[in-house]
């Protein structure tokens, strides 16, 4: 067998003939696995659903529970056969429940990693280097310039932004799955002990990190009518909200955004940002290499991102590279698209 | 806190996204407070221009880069990223063992010191081991400060004032001894903490704060009384400050100061060598030739030279027009009301003027609509040949005091009418900085008889973010042609899109294809609605250039 006739991308998402089934479909289809909970990963209106424990209570969590007909656990190192195909699901880094997906038929091992990163991060299992054949990787920050800096500076920027403005109210977007979540945790082991409000589209996925083992500390709900009163706290909310009325009824904001983007200066001047926080759920580009280097696969599969850059360096290393054109990926989380708004 | 370079880059960091004034203010002030002598004393020199590191040029930093990554790899990032010096600071590999690394990261003042003594061939190596020593931000302040490309939206004004806000200090406290004093500002910044002597203002010639005007309103007619105000024309030359005075060695020293407290004396040796009165005048700087009154264009060829060249002074000679008094002799005028300055400032000048400084003209009138007709044509009454070199009036109430900075109600600034032309959108190129990944500078033309459109200018501004993103999105959609970083929009009689160009005045000149050059070209409005057909003719810019050139050459 060879490595496309096991996984090849279709316009669904990425197939596997021999079992019948499909990988993070963007369409509902009859067998799905799932590699992790954000949106463009985790659809609802498929047949079967596949994920880990945590995957599959998050898609319960943002689409209620009937987002698929029937679901299945899977558990993290354990092998699930289905027709002539062996899958298995392992520590992807990413975020709560996110796991890599093994697929095994014919002397062949192919892992999807779905989305990943090595960086350290209390609120999900760390990245597990699984050795395989061919290795399907991100690319959302594939390009030498990102490089993520260490998160702990980034928190002291945080604070010390606070410190210096304590008559203004702190507004952090983060995206509400994994990375708010992270970032209060990186707040919390910084010493920060107050109150951290958070905007109520968020609640309920905190709810569940928190009934997962992962302690947040004090968080409180922003009730409309206490905004004006927040002076000198943080809040945090989801990315589109930090330009809204919303934000803007928050005494003297100072607006932050945490994000993999805000090393780039002109992304982070485009959304308005004042306080760039570079904080990322995704592997930067060393991280990327490196990742490649320890699977030791001769082989890699480049998606959703900046795939050129990284085909590159594969060619460069004397790794075989290519690019998967997979669309639909990139709506949720970080690897969001670059777009120019509006037109007359 | 650590006080080398990447502290300073974390600060520049910071004030590059703070939009308030008093937000860049507290970073200062902070800045300030953490970093000890001298460092913070070269900061501080930094943001109010006292330093020049521009010694690199793009070229050497593209090549100490493509010396380390792959061009395949760099040429992605650097389309990505939009910025050189962000791209190189960013992807710059940090090399274990490389000759900085695990040296400390170098400070600001080890910086200026070494780029004084380092020649041109020692820079490459010197330059890779401060990049190896330090992070990304500093890596790219670095850059940016030795590429002279750095702009954090910080004025000498605002970094002063910060400085002022360690103590009880004001700002003007530090413009008064600022001219006297030499890096790196130890006892400055001892006396604004409150535990040092005030320095001595040593400098017989010193900057005193200008005074500004706001923009005159439609409503303001109707609130202020045409008595209480003088006016007189707003010159389109340079505002300065003239300032000289003997030193304790009896030597005269004489400076000239933008309206911010730069010395630019350096740039018109021959004006400040004329110059041999006690005080401080304000005025307009002003190139005139055989008494006339030259364009700003004139004016701009002696700006930025690292030469004046005999040759320059004598053709393009400068001058002042007075406006106003400081100083007479030794006496502070500043706290007497206008109408008593301007006795003083007419009779300094018969005095001192010589054939340098002569008195900018107050005009008569009775009713702002006597005011609006003088505006409206000043080549009619007494500006003659030099209307054109006029941006507008200057009213000024006859009580005021001369106060630093822009006090309400007492100056304002009247601005001639803009003209307008319809222009037809031709060409586009993306941005810098902030604007990168936009399309946003336009080049735009006008049709001429055999039906050929001739690009007439180039604008940057005039838009709203919101108009901008359009424009950029009706670029891409209509792109024909690539060159480089630049598309051809399509523009042709019957499709393409019209621009409303404003601008303040256009000239003959023979750089240019059209044959013209516009000053301050602005997209003033985006006509979705007009057809390409119907945008202005070259023929219109021909008629405004005659009406310009005969009011020029009239008697
Ligand atoms: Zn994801
Ligand atoms: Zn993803």
């Amino acid at each position: 067998m060879r490595p496309h006739e096991l996984l090849h991308p279709t316009p669904a998402g990425l197939y596997c003939p021999p079992a019948d089934l499909y990988i993070d479909p963007v369409r509902p289809v009859a067998r799905a696995l799932i590699t992790h909970g954000h949106a463009d990963h985790a659809r609802a209106g498929h047949g079967a659903v596949l994920a880990t424990a945590e995957t599959l209570d998050i898609m319960s969590v943002r689409y209620g529970e009937n987002f698929t007909q029937s679901r299945q656990v899977a558990i993290l190192g354990e092998a699930i056969r289905i027709g002539s195909v062996s899958f298995s699901f392992h520590p992807a880094g990413h975020v709560l429940g996110s796991a890599q997906i093994a697929v095994e038929a014919g002397g062949i091992r192919i892992v999807a990693s779905g989305d990943y990163k090595r960086a350290p991060d209390r609120t999900c299992r760390a990245f597990e280097p699984v050795r395989c054949d061919v290795f399907i990787t991100e690319a959302t920050f594939g390009l030498p310039v990102f490089r993520h800096p260490d998160t702990a500076g980034e928190v002291a920027k945080l604070l010390s932004s606070l410190a210096l403005f304590p008559e203004r109210c702190h507004v952090i977007g983060a995206y509400a799955l994994g990375k708010a979540q992270r970032l209060i945790a990186l707040i919390r082991d910084a010493g920060y002990e107050r109150p951290i409000y958070v905007h109520g589209a968020m609640e309920k996925l905190i709810a569940f990190y928190e009934s997962s083992g992962v302690p947040l500390g004090d968080i409180r709900k922003v009730a409309a009518a206490e905004r004006k009163t927040l002076k000198g706290e943080l809040v945090v909310c989801p990315p589109s909200a930090i330009q809204d009325l919303w934000a803007r009824q928050l005494p003297d904001p100072v607006t932050a955004f945490a994000s993999g983007w805000m090393r780039i200066r002109s992304r982070a001047r485009q959304k308005g940002v004042e306080l760039p926080l570079i904080v990322s759920d995704h592997a930067d580009w060393d991280d990327l290499c490196a990742t490649i280097r320890e699977v030791g696969a001769p082989e890699i599969w480049v998606t959703h991102g900046q795939e050129d850059a990284l085909v590159r360096w594969c060619e460069l290393n004397g790794i075989r590279a290519r690019p998967l054109r997979l669309a639909g990926y990139g709506d949720d989380g970080e690897a969001e698209t670059e777009s120019v708004q509006a037109a007359p | 806190m650590r006080a080398d370079l990447n502290s300073f880059a974390w600060l520049l960091d910071r004030l590059a996204y703070e939009p308030r004034r008093n937000g860049k203010l507290a970073l200062i002030t902070d800045y300030f407070r953490q970093t000890p002598d001298p460092e913070r004393g070269f900061a501080l020199a930094a943001m109010t221009g006292q330093l020049t590191f521009a010694n690199a040029k793009a070229g050497l930093i593209r090549a100490l880069i493509a010396d380390r990554v792959d061009p395949e790899l760099f040429a992605l990032s650097y389309d990505y990223v939009g910025d050189l010096s962000e791209t190189v600071a960013l992807m710059w590999p940090v090399q274990h063992g490389g000759a900085g690394h695990n040296r400390p990261p170098p400070t600001l003042a080890d910086i200026v010191e070494a780029l004084a003594k380092t020649d041109k061939r020692a820079l490459p190596a010197l330059l890779a081991s401060w990049l190896d020593a330090l992070d990304e931000t500093g890596r790219w302040a670095l850059l940016k400060l030795i590429t002279g490309g750095l702009r954090i939206g910080v004025s000498a004004r605002l970094a002063k004032t910060a400085l002022a806000a360690l103590g009880n200090l004001q700002p003007d406290d530090i413009e008064e001894v600022w001219h006297g004093l030499e890096l790196p500002y130890a006892a400055l910044f001892a006396w604004a903490e409150g535990h040092g002597q005030k320095p001595e203002a040593s400098d017989p010639a010193p900057f005193r704060p200008a005074m500004l005007a706001h923009p005159l309103e439609d409503e303001d007619f109707d609130r202020l009384d045409p008595a209480d105000f003088t006016a007189e024309w707003k010159w389109d030359g340079i505002r300065v400050q003239a300032a000289s005075g003997l030193n304790a060695q009896g030597l005269r020293i004489t400076r000239l100061y933008s309206r911010t407290g730069e010395d630019i004396s350096g740039s018109f040796p021959d004006l400040a060598e004329r110059i041999a009165f006690d005080g401080a005048i304000d005025g307009e700087l002003l190139i005139l030739k055989d008494r006339r009154v030259q364009s700003f264009n004139v004016l701009q060829q002696r700006l930025n030279r690292k030469t004046v060249s005999a040759k320059l002074m004598a053709e393009h000679p400068a001058h002042i027009r007075a406006y106003d008094i400081l100083f007479d002799g030794t006496e502070d005028v500043r706290p007497l009301p206008l109408a008593e300055r301007r006795a003083r400032l007419e009779a300094f000048v018969a005095r001192h003027g010589g054939a340098r400084v002569d008195l900018s003209t107050q005009l008569s009138f009775d009713s702002w609509e006597a005011l609006a007709a003088c505006r409206a044509d000043p080549a009619s009454i007494g500006a003659g040949p030099d209307a054109d070199a006029i941006e507008g009036l200057m009213l000024k109430r006859r009580d005021a005091p001369y106060l630093p900075g822009r006090p309400k109600g007492l100056w304002y600034k009247w601005k001639r009418d803009p003209s307008l032309l319809d222009c037809v959108l031709m060409y586009a190129q993306r941005g810098h900085g902030k604007r990168s990944s936009f399309y946003s500078d336009f080049t735009f033309g006008c049709w001429r008889e055999d039906g050929v459109l001739v690009p007439v200018g180039k604008a940057y501004f005039g838009f709203t973010d919101e108009e901008l993103a359009q424009l950029d999105r009706f670029v891409r959609k209509n792109t024909i042609n690539r060159f480089g970083p630049v598309r051809e929009v399509m523009h042709s009689a019957e499709a393409g899109l019209v621009l409303e160009v404003a601008f303040e005045g256009i000239q003959r000149s023979a750089r240019h294809k059209s044959g013209v050059a516009m000053r301050f070209p602005r997209i003033s409005r985006i006509r979705w609605d007009k057809p390409t057909r119907e945008a202005d003719r070259m023929a219109t810019i021909e008629a405004m250039l005659t009406k310009i050139e005969a009011r020029a050459s009239a008697p």
